[in-house]
């Protein structure tokens, strides 16, 4: 870990303002990524902006019907908010399902959304990976990538997002709320947060250098089942292999998202349409195009039975 | 069994190296105060109230909390089993919650009150998790044991306090004390020795007698 | 002591404190954080200075050139230690790869630098600034790829090949044949205290406080690599946070220790990272087994054959899958062949229960197979080949051999005979569920091993040995012992292990070490005892040790009197004649699985566990039963989740962290049942007991397996059954 500098700013756009004029400045919440990270020299910020005390930390209900979640509301906090358990289930479970009790105690939602890729070369600074040292070459396509992309990847990089909560977020159609350095804010849907790797998998989202997450915004709820599943090898405490973020209606119809298989939280709206029509239906659409490694091609098959159960859950 | 090795000296130590940590110099009441030593290390005066005491240290920014109690406050208890949040011997309450403490760092806790292994309880004065430990064997090796104890105190706590876990047949609780609600809020620390199944049995018997 | 013929009534057949589940006497301090492992030692006179390994980033090749400028120039630095300028080496007498690599690497995370500084951060900090360009070479990675390669490789006294009877003929002659080959895969100890040590310089002596699980070769080795005579090497390692296996041998970090705290002229300690750990160690082999059964119609095996190949460094040795199935089942005609090919992949090494672990993962398949082709209880067609002597030497016993006996208990106990015995029958919500059976067997090896015993005038007993605890319980069973043999309650016994001034012990390794420690205090007593009847004026022969009071005849004297005028100490070295050539000693165990596999997902996970284990007189109900638990979740993984999955370009283990080697996790592990069989073996020790730490694991990986193909019809003959295999050839969900 190289030698860095710390403050605690007054406020957002104090923190947008110096991490965008500071070479090398990052913002830190939870830290239970970034450090990780940075031990590894994956990472090598050289001032670290702690964001922490900046009353980003509430749960509250918006003019809409909806909610917005402060970009420091830790894992457990949201998990466990009665609104959150109450209107959007999914989240809830999405939450739930990551990490462990610890790691939820200090992972904040705005943490979360950039949480980086584990593929497995990406960790290791004596393998090329093009996420980690544009232009070096990805060691992941003809390497060891049973948890890796099969969908959305690039000729250099199929690393998959490794999160749940955004899983959850996507279905949700969330909106991402930032602070720039001047104090201007936006809202990006979380659709368009996370970006495909393209030739530049090292940019993981669409924000700006500064921009500062402040909240999430939840729309008014959806009706329906809420189910979240994730399936792993070991039954907790383990990144998905392939996860399942779901709103299903008495009819049958509803929206979903998968986890675990591409570089982003992956949900085809055109495919949803035939959820009544059952799994097989819908992840043909949504996966098609898929390109898989001989590793991880059961992931397909996995997808339209994971997607299977979800749907029978849902109906019983 | 009285004393493992130079056990008896170690804690005599361990209680002059206390000493020495509370007698630094006093800190300037923000983090924001940092010295770069002749070296170019960026130190940070700040202090921590562990286990109810309070302690004054200067530290490398890049000191974690794990780091910052093990080495500098001598309280080792909290082991580093992986330094990256995968295997929760590390775990720490902090403010009353438990986290993984290799993975945040020390000048991120300016006036936090942590409660370490050390803090529940000790030889001849034990915490009630400690005692059904010993009880059922909730341990073989002992590296893993510390995190697991902390945790499963916290554990209860959270059950009761309304926190749902990935287990809950229902989001909206009522929450229950039961073998897979332990298993499943427990899975972030790692017993390679596989002493699961004891170690569930003593929080199962600890969270009864609190009921 | 020499044990050569079977014991006969001695003290510890009183079974007042051993044979009683006793809680753990280190305990108090496990549980507070008290217990001090090796990077826990806070001496303010060490003052010590922290090192960082750097690991080799190639599998095979060369160093052209290393540039440690910037390191050097790094804040805090204080020494750096590479093989230029370390002075010359040797290596130890159990070391494969060398434990500083350069300019040759050997494998992968190869230790090829110390950086030593102030601080740990600064440490770790400046070596990242050690440059290293590389001549990477090219290696073999494969064992698939390479195993028609692999040479005829003897383990210690067992030969490579193995022949009685005419196997070929036999196999080709039988009514019922089984060929099948089984794999499974590299595998990590991963024990949760990574490999750590304190290095500590006193003129030319040198005290090293470290993890390890063998004391007496661990002095040996540091002192053979650091070429100074082994009398000046301290090993200090009371506290141990787990082993496997991992631990037998010593690693990098303490001879870095030594070498980092020679050159900056001050105590220096080491840990090596987790993500450093699957490959700068050693790790469990992969293998690949053939196994074919022939059988008559009515289920008795006429021919066994078991090939194993496994892969390591040249020097390395094989993996002895084969072991057990020289004397697990009778059949006249039999055969093993054990082949070793080279890779250049990290150093191969025993990790719990060696051999049988892999062995039993595969053959208990096999059985399961075999029965299933001959339509007979699996249970049963294992009791049909149940042997009672050494089935290569039938003039060869086993001392004791109560498999028969686990099998059937266990399946009463588990509910065996509600089993469907067609797949894929039984459903529980979302689950189908199955059970498995398997046997476990492990051998039990008797070594020599030695204690002192102290008797002060408090009427206190220390016992001193370099024995182990490295979460077994040895702490508390050796206190038993003492206590049990001098008379005493166990709160009057003060145990010290771990630390080469002691009387050199058995070591914890090959689940030798509760039996032969205990032993060795066993011997250490009896000559106390007499010590002490001679101090009082007593008749050793039949003086009674008991209530904290010595008897003889109508006298009666305390026995802390003995000590009025000073330490009694006694000091002995149990040793084991040829018991263990005129009998076969083994452990037993029937392992028993349910598990549920989802049924649209694949995803597996275990509903139920029973161990029954006949492994002679158990010492300490609750902290064997304890051992037997953790095999059991060691072989859950290892069925279902374990895998060190290579990178066949670079040749490394790609998945080094514990969020990419998955072990089990508490939900994995459902509540585990253990039945001891009320078995005493005189032919295997003074203490009539045999080992159990490796017994858990063995078989238990094969009965997760066979409940999966109970459970949906699915045979996966390669391990870990991760749900991938399944999916394919699941039934429609719905």
């Amino acid at each position: 870990m190289k030698s860095f500098t710390y403050e605690r700013p007054s406020s957002p756009a104090e923190a947008a303002a110096t991490v965008a004029a500071k070479p090398n400045a990052k913002f830190i919440a939870g830290g239970t990524n970034l450090l990780d990270l940075m031990k590894l020299q994956i990472e090598t910020p050289t001032h670290l902006v702690d964001v922490n005390g900046l009353g980003l930390d509430k749960v509250e209900a918006t003019p809409e019907g909806g909610l917005r979640i402060g970009a420091l509301v830790r894992n457990t906090d949201l998990a466990a908010d009665a609104r959150v358990r109450k209107d959007y289930g999914v989240l809830s479970r999405a939450l739930l399902a990551g990490a462990s009790g610890q790691l939820r105690n200090k992972a904040t939602t705005a943490g979360n959304l950039l949480q980086r890729t584990r593929c497995p070369y990406f960790y290791d600074t004596a393998q090329a990976c093009n996420k980690r040292q544009p232009g070096s070459g990805c060691s992941a396509i003809d390497g060891v990538s049973r948890q890796l992309a099969v969908i959305g990847a690039s000729e250099a990089c199929i690393a998959t997002y490794p999160g749940d909560m955004a899983v959850a977020m996507r279905v949700l159609d969330a909106t991402v709320e930032t602070v720039d350095a001047k104090g201007g804010t936006r809202k990006i849907p979380v659709a368009d947060f996370h970006r495909l790797p393209g030739d530049r998998p090292e940019v993981d989202t669409t924000l700006r250098a500064g921009e500062l997450i402040t909240a999430v915004t939840l729309p008014k709820p959806v009706v329906g089942r809420h189910i979240y599943r994730k399936v792993r090898d070991r039954a907790s405490y383990a990144y998905a292999l392939v996860s399942v973020a779901a709103i299903i209606g008495k009819d049958g119809t509803g929206h979903v998202a998968f986890g675990g298989v591409a570089p982003r939280p992956w949900r085809i709206e055109a495919a949803e349409g035939d959820l009544p029509k059952g799994a097989k239906a819908v992840t043909d659409k949504v996966f098609a195009g898929a390109k898989p490694t001989h590793d991880n091609a059961y992931k397909l098959k996995l997808a339209e039975r994971t997607l299977g159960a979800v749907l029978s859950e849902a109906r019983a | 069994m009285q004393s493992p090795g130079d056990l008896e000296l170690n804690r005599r130590d361990l209680v002059a190296g206390a000493s020495v940590a509370a007698a630094a110099t006093a800190f300037p009441g923000s983090a924001r105060a940092q010295s770069t030593d002749a070296e170019g290390a960026v130190l940070t005066k700040m202090s921590l109230t562990v286990n109810g005491e309070r302690r004054e240290l200067e530290l490398d920014t890049r000191t974690t909390l794990l780091d910052a109690v093990r080495e500098h406050l001598h309280l080792t208890g909290a082991k580093k089993g992986c330094d990256h949040g995968q295997c929760g011997a590390c775990t720490m309450i902090v403010d009353g919650r438990r986290i993984n403490s290799c993975l945040t760092l020390a000048v991120m806790h300016q006036n936090d009150a942590v409660m370490t292994i050390e803090g529940l309880g000790k030889p001849g004065d034990l915490h009630p998790m400690q005692a059904a430990f010993i009880k059922h064997d909730g341990y073989q090796c002992g590296f893993c044991t510390p995190g697991q104890i902390c945790s499963g105190v916290a554990v209860i706590a959270e059950i009761r306090s309304g926190i749902p876990s990935h287990v809950s047949a229902d989001l909206n609780g009522p929450y229950e004390v039961t073998d897979a609600e332990i298993r499943e809020r427990m899975s972030g620390n790692i017993c390679r020795c596989g002493a699961y199944s004891n170690i569930v049995e003593a929080i199962t018997e600890v969270a009864g007698r609190q009921a | 002591m020499k044990f050569d013929t079977p014991a006969g009534q001695n003290p510890i057949d009183k079974l007042k404190v051993v044979g009683k589940a006793t809680d753990r006497i280190d305990g108090p301090f496990k549980t507070t954080g008290t217990a001090p492992y090796a990077y826990d030692w806070h001496d303010p006179k060490l003052k010590p200075a922290y090192g960082f390994v750097v690991g080799a980033g190639i599998a095979k090749g060369r160093i052209k050139a290393m540039n440690l400028t910037s390191a050097k120039a790094a804040q805090g630095v204080l020494a750096i230690v590479t093989a230029g300028n370390a002075g010359k080496l040797g290596k130890g007498k159990l070391n494969i790869a060398t434990l500083l690599g350069g300019p040759e690497i050997e494998h992968y995370h190869q230790a090829v630098a110390l950086v030593v500084a102030e601080t740990f951060e600064q440490a770790r900090a400046a070596a990242a600034l050690v440059k290293i360009d590389y001549a990477e070479a090219k290696g073999a990675y494969d064992l698939a790829a390479v195993k028609d390669t692999g040479k005829p490789e003897k383990l210690g006294p067992a030969p490579a090949d193995t022949s009685v009877g005419d196997f070929a003929g036999a196999f080709a002659g039988a009514p019922i044949q089984l060929d099948a080959t089984y794999t499974t895969p590299d595998q990590a100890h991963a024990m949760m205290e990574p490999h750590a040590s304190i290095a500590s310089w006193e003129g030319d002596r040198l005290t090293v406080w470290t993890s390890n699980q063998m004391i007496a070769w661990a002095a040996r080795d540091v002192a053979a690599t650091l070429d100074m005579p082994q009398d000046k090497v301290r090993i200090v390692s009371p506290f141990i946070g787990g082993g496997f296996g991992g631990k037998l041998f010593v690693r990098t970090e303490a001879i870095l220790a030594a070498l980092g705290a020679r050159a900056a002229r001050r105590p220096v300690k080491v840990a090596l990272t987790r993500p450093m750990m699957f490959n700068n160690t050693v790790h469990r082999p992969a293998t690949i087994q053939r196994i074919r059964i022939g059988a008559t119609p009515d289920g008795m095996i006429t021919a066994i054959g078991h090939e194993s190949w496994s892969g390591n460094l040249p020097d390395g040795k094989p993996e002895a899958a084969v072991q057990q199935t020289r004397l697990l089942y009778a059949g006249a005609n039999r055969m093993t062949q054990t082949r070793m090919a080279t890779l250049d992949l990290p150093e191969g090494n025993a990790m719990r229960a060696p051999g049988e672990a892999p062995g039993l993962m595969a053959l208990e398949i096999a059985m399961d197979e075999m029965a299933e082709k001959l339509g007979i209880d699996p249970i049963q067609f294992r009791i049909l080949n149940d042997t009672q002597v050494d089935p290569e030497k039938p003039e060869r016993p086993f001392s004791q051999r109560n498999l028969v006996q686990c099998l059937r208990t266990g399946a009463d106990r588990f509910g065996w005979d509600k089993r469907v015995s067609k797949p894929g029958q039984v459903r529980d919500g979302r689950w189908l569920v199955g059970i498995g059976v398997a046997a476990g067997f492990r051998n039990n090896q008797v070594t020599k091993s030695g204690a002192r015993v102290r008797l002060d005038a408090k009427g206190m007993l220390t016992v001193e040995t370099d024995m182990t605890d490295i979460g077994t319980g040895s702490y508390t069973i050796i206190g038993q012992t003492a206590a049990e043999m001098m008379g005493v309650t166990l709160d009057r016994v003060i145990v010290r292990l771990g630390d080469s001034d002691f009387p050199v012990s058995s070591g914890s390794g090959g689940q030798w070490g509760a039996n032969c420690s205990t032993s060795g205090v066993f011997a250490a007593c009896e000559k106390l005892r007499e010590a002490v009847s001679q101090k009082l004026g007593f008749n050793s022969a039949d003086a009674v040790f008991e209530d904290g009071q010595v008897r003889s005849g109508n006298r009666t004297a305390p026995l802390a009197q003995a000590a009025a005028g000073g330490d009694v100490v006694a000091e002995d070295t149990i040793e084991f004649g040829d018991l263990a050539k005129k009998y076969q000693q083994s452990t037993f165990a029937g392992h028993f699985v349910e598990v549920g596999v989802d049924v649209a997902t694949a995803e597996i996970r275990v509903r139920r566990m029973l161990a029954v284990c006949a492994a002679g007189r158990i010492l300490n109900p609750k902290s064997a039963r304890n051992q037997v638990i953790g095999g059991m979740a060691m072989g859950v993984g290892a069925a279902l989740m374990e895998e060190l999955a290579i990178d066949k370009r670079r040749g490394f283990f790609v998945n080094h962290d514990l969020a990419g080697y998955e072990v089990a996790v508490h939900a994995d592990i459902p509540h585990q049942e253990v039945i001891f069989l009320d078995e005493v073996d005189p032919i295997s020790s003074p203490m009539k007991a045999k080992g159990v730490g490796e017994l858990g694991i063995c078989g238990a990986g094969a009965a997760v397996a066979n409940a999966i193909h109970n459970a949906t019809g699915i045979r996966v003959r390669d391990y870990p059954i991760t749900l991938d295999k399944l999916l394919d050839r699941m039934p429609d969900a719905a």
